[in-house]
């Protein structure tokens, strides 16, 4: 069976690889930023005062940590191009959905690492004479992001191998580049042990990243 | 220049403060005694509003302070307040401690932060940890820093909040030699604390308190002098004995 084990496929389709992982990338860091921007947002409306933003917030965040991704991918697929009123492509429509679900994630990530900071420390800015803005802005968050880098991290894991189900839609990205060129050359077993090997590698990098990280933070 | 009228305060159905008054006047140093629990401290932080209270008035240099309107951040940049636990921000370095309020409050620029800073530093001994961030730093001298940065807003008059209970001994002296050294150049002071050597040596009245009221109210050498109430009596002849 080894002898028509031909790992050369791998090698010789490279450049079509290289650009499905360039999707990937893409789809992870686009996001990881938007998500973690928007999940800022959400955690900050979680967190307020008003009734109103923390309830929106909180039904938001239910309502995607409650839906597959995979239906999410679907919806946007679907559902955007007629919102919009026309086609906005598959990888736009992908990047929406993923930010958007990413957010509810992250969300829920942040305002734990919001709640972390003791009392005390938001009494010392506001009795500075720092309005409740800055107090959030100069001493919570920064604290709080602080806190967060290894669960932050550990969720963009988790992301970047979840991007692999745009293969549902048909976006071109690491897997389904592979699986293209594996259907086109009738190499199943190479490419796909190939994928593997690579989301393996990629991720145990990272939560070796992690771990680093998570000595070095700790207090 | 602090009037505290009748404050009442309640968590839930559990009442912190009752009716307390009381009144610092400019240049006055005032320390606020009792047992834990007795209301000393929530007292203190109602003085900026960092807590609210539902009955009564609290005034500042003639500004109300629980009061619809009342520009709170202004308010509270010109009272100085000095925590239990420091507070210092740990992601900051000891210098950006100093500048942050001043240059987001005060709008100076961050070369006269800066400078004030360092001015504030040697006056506590310490201008050679501006560098440094605050866990590099012992508790005795994360206070100093602390009470640096409290005074850098040019504050008229400073709030401290039980400023060396969490100080291990050898370190809670020199503490209280800068809050002495403030006290004699006629900073208005407000301190909760137990450390009775302090109060003898530089309040001009100590308040006692317990359950929530204000038990006593004298000079300090009345206080610690001749007639008191009974619960005051027990109270110092509990923490003098050590």
């Amino acid at each position: 069976m080894f002898g028509a084990f031909d790992y050369q496929v791998v090698i010789r389709n490279l450049h079509i690889l290289w650009d499905g992982m360039q999707i990937t990338f893409l789809l992870t860091g686009v996001a990881i930023v938007g998500g973690i921007l928007f999940g800022t947002v959400l955690a900050l409306m979680r967190l307020s005062r008003f009734m109103v933003l923390s309830f929106v917030a909180g039904r938001y965040v239910d309502a995607f940590r409650s839906t597959p991704l995979i239906l999410v991918i679907f919806w946007f697929y679907f559902a955007v191009p007629i919102v919009v009123g026309q086609p906005i492509g598959d990888l736009y429509s992908v990047l929406i959905a993923f930010t958007l679900f990413e957010a509810a994630y992250y969300c829920e990530i942040i305002r734990a690492g919001i709640q972390s900071i003791r009392m005390p420390q938001i009494h010392a800015g506001l009795a500075l004479g720092l309005t409740r803005w800055q107090t959030t802005k100069n001493i919570v968050l920064p604290q709080a992001f602080r806190n967060m880098v290894p669960v932050l991290l550990t969720q963009a894991i988790v992301l970047f191998q979840d991007t692999s189900l745009v293969y549902v839609v048909g976006l071109k990205d690491f897997l389904t580049a592979a699986d293209l060129v594996a259907a086109r050359d009738n190499r199943v077993v190479e490419l796909y042990l190939f994928t593997a090997i690579v989301y393996f590698l990629l991720c145990w990098l990272g939560s070796l990243l992690v771990k680093r990280l998570q000595r070095q933070y700790a207090i | 220049m602090i009037t505290v009228d009748k404050v009442s305060k309640w968590f839930g159905d559990f009442q912190v403060l009752d009716k307390c008054s009381t009144r610092v006047a400019k240049g006055e140093v005032v320390v606020i005694c009792g047992p834990s629990g007795s209301g000393k401290s929530t007292l203190i932080k109602c003085i900026n509003g960092l807590e609210p209270f539902q009955q009564g008035a609290i005034t500042v240099n003639g500004i109300s302070v629980g009061a619809e309107g009342t520009n709170l951040p202004k308010l509270r940049a010109s009272i100085g307040m000095v925590f239990q636990n420091f507070e210092l921000f740990p992601h900051m370095t000891v210098l950006d401690n100093i500048c942050l309020a001043q240059t987001k409050v005060l709008n100076r620029n961050r070369a006269e932060a800066g400078e004030r800073a360092m001015q504030l530093l040697n006056r506590v001994g310490l201008a050679d940890q501006a560098p440094k961030h605050p866990a590099q730093l012992s508790g005795g001298q994360q206070q100093r820093v602390a009470i640096a940065r409290a005074l850098a807003m040019d504050p008229i008059a400073m709030l401290f909040d039980e400023p060396t209970s969490a100080l291990d001994p050898e370190m809670i002296n020199e503490v209280l030699d800068v809050m002495v050294k403030l006290a004699l150049e006629g900073m208005t002071m407000m301190v909760v604390t137990h450390e009775m050597g302090f109060a003898r040596k530089v309040a001009d009245r100590v308040v006692f308190m317990d359950g929530g009221r204000i038990e006593e109210d004298a000079k300090t050498d009345e206080f610690f002098g001749a007639p008191r109430g009974e619960r005051a009596q027990m109270f110092l002849s509990k923490i003098l004995t050590h």
